[in-house]
């Protein structure tokens, strides 16, 4: 059954098109990766699907639910989807395990006792336990990272989008951050991701999607796509990571 | 600043059997020296700056006389007990004064700020207030209100100048720190709410969990200023008929053409102003300090 599934979708910022007749599926417990330059739409998708950005057309579906309807309840939705962002965002006024158990508190109305239990124990699972009554400023960029989707997950969403999570971060944190997202994905958690990690992205996907100028241009299994692209497009686009050292 | 004693190198060379190299014993040699001759300089020039001031002070021509009638010591002990029970009046006008104000403020600035359409008027309306109240002079409020409202002759309406007084310095002020709470609410990244939002807070919950807290501990140092102003301008309720420290201080002051009283409510005020402003720096420092790993920037 798709968890998530996105068809037809189109939008615009000003005069321009950053998405157009974008589709895709994501079946449950799979990851679908999406992977293209700077500004080809790939954060837009993400912050669209968490109905941060309204679309000018075409629906997305959660759970065969439409959405995009109107008449749907945007915080309603959103508590049953997580989103990670590429610059964190963790609330620095707040400590590492208040970060995590507001969400489960206030939207989901778990008791305190059992929201910091949950907290501590995936604290604990990711190797964080120390650092819960931290303030976010004094943890490095990957551990400021992991709280992020630890934060995400507490409230045991339907599917995870993770935007871009390791942009932020030097290569040696961008592992503990990918081991984090292997675990997640190991336990069957249905994700949309957008990355730069090439390598990454085949061990994980389910699926991978190339976007260009808002449109996914090929897609298929990671090994086909980013092993051996078809189109001219992709394969210039790997060439460049490729060159960049991120392959 | 003397560089060379930072905690940080203190301790380090306690944690460790450290020797410090001779370029670096040169090196705290030299800074040694460097702090001695600023400190030097400092108290040079502040003796000279200072001394040329109480100087020209001492030897102007009216000197004697404005001795006698602002620095009475004898007298100004004489009436202290009279201007400090004015400056209780001041105290209470502001404690309760802050406490309307924080609570209308806070009510205006969340209008201003909120984007639903069933808040549009008061959006307008609170626009509206802020607009008119922040423009128009203190005083003429206070007029306004503690002549204007008794005049109407409304049933239950008190006609207490003091509570009138206070009402007029709340009106205005709620303008005043409504804008600043607005600017620090404005101030949070829109990246905050998105995050916050994005985990299915509504509107109201990341407004109070997530934007309040961080705007308002930005806007303390302006907010504090407005409490001192506050304090101050409470004693503009003088006028109409509450006796208050200022007002105090010009009875005894009209009575026996001796202005020290005046000297003595200035400094009654600087008592108040002056803790309260190191004390909420500290606050403020202490809690940015445990926020972030640079420390107070």
């Amino acid at each position: 059954m798709n968890v998530l599934e996105i068809r037809n979708v189109r939008k615009s910022f000003a005069d321009e098109l950053v998405l157009q007749d974008f589709s895709i599926e994501v079946p449950e417990h799979t990851a679908t990766v999406l992977i293209g330059a700077s500004g080809s739409g790939k954060s837009t998708l993400l912050r669209c699907v968490n109905l941060l950005d309204s679309i000018d057309d075409g629906s997305i579906f959660l759970d065969g639910m439409e959405i995009t309807d109107p008449a749907v309840n945007p915080d309603a939705i959103r508590n049953k989807i997580g989103l990670v962002f590429q610059a964190f965002n963790l609330f620095p006024h707040m400590s590492v395990i208040e970060n995590i158990m507001l969400a489960p508190t206030r939207v989901h109305n778990v008791s305190k006792e059992q929201a910091r239990v949950e907290a501590l124990q995936l604290l604990e699972r990711f190797g964080l336990a120390d650092k819960a009554d931290q303030y976010p400023d004094r943890l490095s960029g990957g551990q400021q990272q992991r709280v992020a989707i630890i934060r995400s997950i507490a409230v045991r969403p339907r599917v995870l989008l993770l935007d871009e999570v390791t942009s932020a971060l030097d290569p040696v944190l961008v592992n503990e951050v990918l081991s984090i997202v292997r675990d997640l994905k190991g336990d069957g958690m249905t994700m949309v991701l957008a990355t730069h990690e090439m390598g990454f992205a085949t061990q994980v996907a389910d699926e991978v999607c190339f976007l260009e100028s808002g449109r996914i241009v090929e897609r298929g299994p990671a090994q086909q796509v980013i092993s051996d692209p078809q189109l001219s497009e992709t394969k210039e686009f790997l060439k460049r990571v490729h060159q960049a050292g991120r392959l | 600043m003397n560089s060379g004693d930072s905690p940080a190198r203190e301790s380090a060379s306690r944690a460790s059997s450290w020797a410090p190299s001779d370029r670096e014993v040169q090196r705290a040699a030299a800074r040694k020296q460097q702090g001695r001759r600023r400190a030097t300089v400092a108290a040079v020039s502040s003796i000279i700056v200072l001394g040329a001031l109480v100087a020209v002070v001492v030897t102007s021509p009216g000197w004697k006389v404005v001795k006698e009638t602002f620095f009475d010591v004898e007298y100004g002990r004489e009436v202290l007990p009279l201007v400090a029970r004015g400056l209780i009046t001041n105290i209470k006008l502001t404690l309760i004064a802050s406490a309307c104000i924080s609570v209308i403020a806070m009510a205006l600035a969340l209008a201003r700020t909120s984007r639903s359409a069933a808040m549009t008027p008061f959006r307008i309306l609170a626009t509206i207030y802020v607009d008119v109240f922040r423009g128009i002079p203190l005083l003429l409020v206070i007029f306004l209100v503690g002549f204007g409202v008794p005049a109407l002759r409304l049933a239950g309406v008190t006609s207490n100048v003091m509570v009138l007084g206070t009402a007029a310095v709340v009106l205005t002020y709620s303008a005043y720190v409504a804008e600043v709470l607005r600017s620090g609410i404005l101030s949070v990244h829109p990246s905050q709410r998105a995050a916050a939002r994005s985990l299915g807070l509504t509107h109201s919950q990341a407004m109070r969990f997530v934007v309040l807290p961080q705007a308002i501990k930005r806007v303390i140092p302006p907010l504090l200023n407005d409490l001192v102003a506050l304090i101050k301008d409470t004693g503009l309720v003088s006028i109409l008929g509450v006796t208050d420290a200022v007002r105090a201080a010009q009875i005894e002051a009209s009575r026996t053409f001796n202005y020290t009283p005046y000297v003595v409510a200035a400094i009654l005020f600087l008592m108040i102003t002056v803790p309260l402003t190191r004390y909420t720096d500290r606050v403020l420092q202490r809690s940015i300090g445990k926020q972030n790993a640079q420390g107070v920037a």
